[in-house]
């Protein structure tokens, strides 16, 4: 196993690889976070996550059409107000089918399953009636492809960083918005006592639908991101789903640090197995070891106290 | 056409049928230039108690076959292509004349991307339809559930997709490449024009890849001179992060990347390639699995510089395949790329339709028994001809992917290649 390399490569692989690990740390984050928030704060299990983040995916396409049609000159800014896009995008997508459909559904949290199930076959076919059953190649800015070589045989990539800083930035924003800002006082509150928090002036309603739409926006943002690594098309959301909830489970539903922490371990045990074992096996093992861990502890990692 | 008419002061019925007969008979060869091939047939059509013994859905006018594919779930990107294909070939057959005088009615069918779908609906349209044909089926998964089924039932699969070969049923005919005709003579390529010595495979974990990587890894190690696998690897279905084995491919540095990754992750893995700097124009990089269609979502430009190993390429400059793409993109739009699987599938209601009229009969049997030695001269790839196990011979070509998608043929085999569903020594 180890005897095929030398010290010096098997250092630069233990760096590389936990890279590699970093990158699918961030990865896992950005498709889980949105999850976390809106299962976590509301009880809702929300199936059509991948399809959010595929609408993402499509806004950031059209955008890249866009600037290479008619703005060629600021094609390699594009990617960031696709981003905004996609945001504004997911998000209004999110409130109104918090509107129309989960609102009706909170006293009943396992309907929200088949009730989101149907929506992301809904939405599935609604993208290959609108955009085609084929998937779409989404042409990215010369800078973030490519990669900066750090010694002869350590390279980090690009896009890479760019998606670790992004996580980065959303995940501060997040946790300012939840544990700062009044509104996620009144998230908290609702989340902790809907009655009690009704009671006392918060509009409950108002906080459900900001907080759906924000984890559909969040949704948005990942599916762009993952345009760089991933493929467009209507059923790609599926892709992801898997890995998404596997990583909220495990992390305990209720806390975003958990999710965090969850996805930190599954992304690193996942990318050093993978080198020395091959990516069927480290799958295997990795779910294995998950499931191991949800037999001792049902509840996920962390857990957070709630008076029921 | 006729000068007739004219003079004909006096209208009797029965005359004035026979003067639209004799105008009509001009144009049937008008109309069979039109089309791929003359039809004699086209004026007569013999009896439906004559050509159909077996109850099938045959009338002296039409005929039905089924088309049965996904046009839903995760394979529907795929085979979308091949159900434009065989439509287009289904038309092109009609507009000259149908099959032995019957025009071609379709059933379409959708498999869902659900393997037990696939085996009810081919029973529905074997059972309820009475289909002469099914044209259908794309992943290994949807043929191996449709198999028991056919040939149950006895009836007749025209299946479209290269594959891992392992099989011969009297029921199906094969009109992609088995993975030898695919696999064996690109490697002897690769190895002979790039020096390739190291060779890296990777592929996604089911039977296709796996079994394709073992033939692949016999014919390396076995016959190509000083040639050796240095790595081997597989991802699930779906997989979205290679930067380990991009990593490793990284250290060990083989002369050829040979790839089998399907479907999605094949963006993934091309795109993620392209941002670890390794530069598809300096290193060797051979698949099997990225058509034209594929790199639709990849994007040419993190591809350009790939070989793909295929029967067949969108750009094969020959008179049929200038026809074909032509017709095929006037049905389905100028944007429309045309891959491997989809030409193959264009073949199968073209040689269902020269076996019928071989066998001067719809009946299963008869055709199953009547499909050796069928050639197609005006197939898109250039030539096919059926083998007696039902496999196609054709040539293997290997293409080097350009930015703008499409494919620039470097190699080309110079005979057609004999199928070899059973290899010896390959197993």
């Amino acid at each position: 196993m180890f005897s095929d390399y030398s010290l010096a490569e098997l250092g630069s692989i233990f760096v590389m690889q936990g890279f590699a690990g970093l990158i699918l740390f961030s990865v896992f984050v950005l498709m889980a976070l949105g999850l976390a928030i809106i299962f976590g704060q509301m009880g809702v299990i929300n199936m059509a996550h991948g399809e959010f983040m595929i609408l993402g995916a499509y806004v950031t396409y059209f955008t890249s059409q866009f600037f290479l049609n008619h703005l060629p000159a600021l094609f390699t800014a594009y990617f960031f107000v696709a981003m905004i896009l996609a945001f504004i995008a997911s998000g209004a997508l999110g409130m109104f089918i918090e509107w129309a459909m989960i609102r009706r559904l909170y006293k009943r949290p396992l309907d929200t399953l088949l009730a989101t199930w149907g929506l992301s076959l809904i939405l599935q076919q609604v993208y290959r009636s609108v955009f085609g059953p084929r998937e779409v190649g989404v042409e990215l800015p010369e800078w973030m492809m490519g990669s900066l070589p750090l010694t002869d045989t350590i390279e980090v990539q690009i896009n890479g960083l760019f998606v670790m800083g992004l996580t980065i930035a959303i995940t501060i924003v997040v946790a300012v918005l939840m544990y700062k800002s009044s509104w996620g006082k009144q998230v908290r509150a609702v989340v902790q006592n809907r009655v009690m928090a009704g009671a006392v002036g918060i509009n409950t309603e108002k906080v459900d639908r900001y907080t759906f739409g924000l984890g559909c926006g969040i949704a948005g943002v990942a599916g762009s991101a993952f345009t760089m690594i991933g493929s467009t098309g209507p059923t790609s959301g599926q892709l992801y789903i898997v890995d998404t909830f596997l990583v909220v489970v495990f992390g305990g539903a209720q806390s975003l640090l958990g999710t965090i922490a969850s996805a930190f371990t599954i992304s690193q045990a996942q990318s050093t197995l993978e080198f020395f074992l091959s990516g069927s096996m480290a799958k295997v093992l990795t779910l294995l070891g998950v499931v191991i861990i949800l037999m001792l502890r049902p509840q996920g990692l962390f857990v957070i106290k709630v008076r029921r | 056409m006729s000068s007739n008419n004219d003079k004909s002061s006096k209208f009797s019925a029965t005359r004035r049928k026979l003067l639209m007969g004799m105008a009509a008979l001009p144009a049937a060869p008008l109309l069979s230039q039109a089309g791929l091939f003359s039809t004699p047939a086209f004026a007569q059509a013999p009896a439906t108690s004559a050509v159909n013994t077996t109850g099938l859905a045959v009338t002296d006018t039409e005929v039905t076959v089924g088309i049965l594919h996904s046009v839903t779930g995760t394979m529907a990107i795929s085979e979308t292509g091949s159900v434009q294909a065989e439509k287009l070939a289904i038309e092109q057959i009609n507009a000259m004349g149908g099959v032995l005088g019957r025009k071609i009615k379709f059933i379409q069918e959708d498999g869902a991307s659900d393997w037990p779908t696939f085996a009810e609906k081919a029973k529905k349209l074997l059972v309820n339809d009475k289909v002469a044909a099914i044209m259908g089926c794309w992943t290994s998964a949807s043929r191996k559930a449709v198999l028991p089924v056919v040939e149950q039932y006895n009836g007749m699969l025209y299946y479209p997709t290269f594959y891992e070969g392992l099989e011969q049923s009297k029921n199906v005919i094969y009109t992609g490449q088995e993975a030898t005709q695919q696999i064996l003579a690109g490697l002897d390529w690769v190895q002979k024009t790039k020096a390739g010595k190291t060779f890296y495979l990777i592929g996604s974990d089911y039977i296709w890849p796996r079994t394709s990587m073992k033939i692949a890894r016999k014919h390396i190690e076995g016959h190509l001179k000083d040639s050796s696998v240095v790595g081997e690897e597989y991802f699930p279905l779906g997989h979205t992060q290679f930067n380990s084995v991009i990593n490793k491919i990284k250290l060990k540095k083989p002369d050829v990347i040979y790839a089998a990754v399907v479907g999605g992750s094949n963006v993934a893995f091309y795109k993620q390639l392209k941002a670890a700097g390794i530069d598809l124009s300096k290193q060797t990089l051979l698949t099997i699995s990225v058509t034209e269609d594929e790199i639709d979502g990849i994007g040419g430009e993190n591809f350009a510089g790939a070989y793909s190993c295929m029967k067949y390429f969108q750009s094969l400059d020959n008179p049929n395949n200038k026809d074909f793409v032509a017709a095929f993109k006037k049905m389905w739009g100028e944007k429309t790329v045309i891959g491997d699987v989809t030409q193959a599938a264009y073949l199968g209601p073209w040689l269902w339709k020269m076996t019928v009229e071989k066998a001067g009969s719809f009946d299963v049997d008869k055709i199953a028994a009547a499909s050796a030695g069928i050639e197609f001269s005006k197939a898109p790839e250039g030539y096919v001809k059926i083998h007696p196990n039902h496999h196609l011979w054709s040539k293997t070509r290997v293409g080097q992917a350009q930015l703008d998608g499409q494919f620039k043929v470097v190699f080309e085999t110079p005979d057609l290649i004999e199928p070899d569903p059973f290899p010896k020594g390959y197993q």
